[in-house]
């Protein structure tokens, strides 16, 4: 029971993450912190030229939480639109991991995609400043 | 083999226990081993009925009021500020309760330091501050002109006095430290820290949050002008706390908070201030908590501080022992005879915040992360740890459970 929150594909994720990777040109990218631990992350991603993540890759010092949350967003949003990554809440978080989480590990498995929708709001926001009728 | 029996110590750790209704619960199954005292401590039985039957037999608002309620619901609250006072040496006047220590060190921070500090000016504190001692001075500093120096901390987790000595001159005038680290456990010299300080007319300030719940206190023998401590940590209710100053600093000293009952006379044009220790209690203060806190001070007087540091000493020292032998374990922190009762470690490999869930699907409480000194995470090249700390309620056979629930900590965070 004790390893309710620590199941095989939990340590797994964390073992061996999916594109645990640093991107060459990456189109967006973000280094965020859990100011409540001071576990951090680095999400960054690459579109092709249909807006869609083509590549996503990440880098982070944290809980096994935090980083297998990492590893499991990046599986699951390659490939998706930068507007399907935004609509992404926590509940479809709490789900990709599928294991029980006690209310403050709540925001390990949060920080990852926090930061990259921060990373996307950021971009666009730069986008929409460099080119109006983009 | 358990080091002693926790009677050996002078504290019946089995009658204390009853004492407190809250170690009765399992959690997830489990019975409750509650390591984190350090953060907050739980409250006997007499501090929580002592609350309830003032609630229900005496409130109203205190001073000025002319009828028997607020007259009772008076005299208990200045009775606990002669009670505060005589568990550390100090007139009840020169007791100002305040919300806690934060609130305490802000008051010196603003009140003393706001008003006295001037460019060139230094404040000195160490690098294991909690940030409640680092960042007021820092917003202090930024108004006035002022530097805040760090006393460096050693590889053993000691102040490294050679450079105190070097820090703290004539350019000092303030010195602001913690009695007990609430990461490393140690006991830090502040008596002769205070020395330093007053040989440069700088004056001392105590963090004693972590001291005075686990030793006598008595600040004339520290030698220290103010001294800060929390309430909830010594076994009183949350929302009060405390600052002792010295009288002729208080008397000197602008308030720190304007408003109701902190002035003697107001007019349009002005104010004068009220008698100590009421110039810094402005506005309603947490009445029912405060009697709360003399209560717990009797009840800590009961079993005695030497007793209940001497309890203290041998937990650490067995929980020292037990982590010791093993060697994935890494221990922050001075020997048990030079610390208070509290233990940062790490297992190798494993992040404190998966420590502290696995602990806790043992019943186990504990403290994980940078326990609010980010400074000294980044002193000892780490994010966090983990932290045991221990109280009059704690056994040897708990710190047994903490071992054994650190091992199937490992089975799973390092397969």
């Amino acid at each position: 029971m004790s390893s309710d929150m620590y199941q095989d594909h939990i340590l797994e994720h964390y073992e061996n993450p999916y594109n645990r990777m640093t991107l060459e040109h990456p189109t967006l990218e973000l280094r965020d912190l859990n100011p409540l631990c001071g576990d951090e992350v680095r999400i960054q991603a690459c579109l092709d030229d249909h807006g869609h993540l083509a590549q996503v890759g990440f880098e982070g010092k944290g809980c096994i939480i935090s980083l297998a949350a990492a590893s499991i967003l990046m599986e699951a949003v390659e490939g998706k639109t930068l507007a399907e990554v935004k609509q992404m809440d926590r509940q479809e978080m709490l789900d990709l991991l599928g294991v029980p989480l006690t209310t403050m590990r709540v925001k390990c498995a949060m920080l990852a995609l926090r930061t990259l929708q921060k990373a996307i709001h950021l971009y666009e926001g730069q986008q929409g400043a460099c080119s109006p009728a983009d | 083999m358990p080091l002693a029996s926790t009677s050996q110590t002078g504290l019946d750790v089995q009658r204390v226990r009853r004492d407190f209704p809250i170690l009765t619960r399992t959690i997830h199954g489990r019975p409750l081993v509650y390591l984190d005292s350090g953060a907050s401590s739980q409250r006997p039985l007499a501090v929580i009925e002592a609350v309830s039957h003032y609630e229900q037999t005496s409130h109203a608002n205190i001073h000025r009021g002319v009828y028997v309620l607020s007259e009772e619901a008076t005299a208990a609250y200045e009775q606990a500020h002669v009670r505060v006072g005589q568990f550390i040496n100090a007139d009840w006047d020169e007791v100002v309760f305040t919300r806690n220590t934060t609130e305490a060190l802000n008051l010196v921070a603003y009140a003393w330091g706001l008003h006295t500090l001037r460019a060139g000016d230094e404040v000195v504190v160490t690098q294991m501050e909690h940030h409640s001692n680092i960042v007021p001075w820092q917003q202090i500093a930024r108004h006035t002109g002022a530097t805040v120096r760090y006393i460096r901390v050693d590889a053993q987790g000691h102040l490294d006095l050679e450079h105190a000595a070097t820090l703290i001159g004539p350019r000092t005038k303030m010195v602001s430290v913690t009695h007990v680290s609430n990461v490393l456990g140690t006991v830090n010299p502040v008596r002769e820290l205070g020395e330093m300080a007053h040989v440069h007319g700088a004056l001392l300030c105590v963090d004693g949050a972590q001291s005075i719940p686990h030793m006598p206190i008595d600040v004339r023998a520290l030698g220290c002008d103010f001294f800060a401590f929390s309430g909830h940590k010594m076994l009183g209710p949350t929302g009060i706390g405390g600052l002792y100053g010295k009288r002729q600093l208080l008397e000197q000293m602008e308030p720190f908070l304007y408003g109701g009952d902190m002035i003697s006379e107001v007019t349009f044009e002005g104010a004068r201030w009220n008698e100590l220790p009421w110039k810094f209690e402005a506005g309603t203060p947490a009445i029912a908590q405060g009697i709360g806190l003399a209560v717990a001070v009797e009840y800590l007087q009961g079993l005695g501080m030497t007793a209940v540091q001497a309890h203290e000493h041998t937990l650490v020292q067995y929980a020292l022992e037990r982590l010791g032998q093993m060697r994935d374990i890494e221990v922050y922190g001075p020997a048990a005879d030079q610390r208070g009762g509290v233990v940062s470690f790490n297992l190798s490999g494993a992040h404190p915040h998966d420590m502290a869930s696995i602990l806790d699907q043992h019943g186990v409480a504990i403290r994980a992360g940078h326990h609010c000194a980010m400074p000294l995470m980044h002193v000892l090249g780490i994010n966090g740890t983990c932290r045991a700390s221990f109280y009059v309620y704690n056994s040897v056979d708990e710190i047994d459970v903490l071992v054994e629930a650190i091992g199937e900590a490992r089975r799973i965070l390092q397969r």
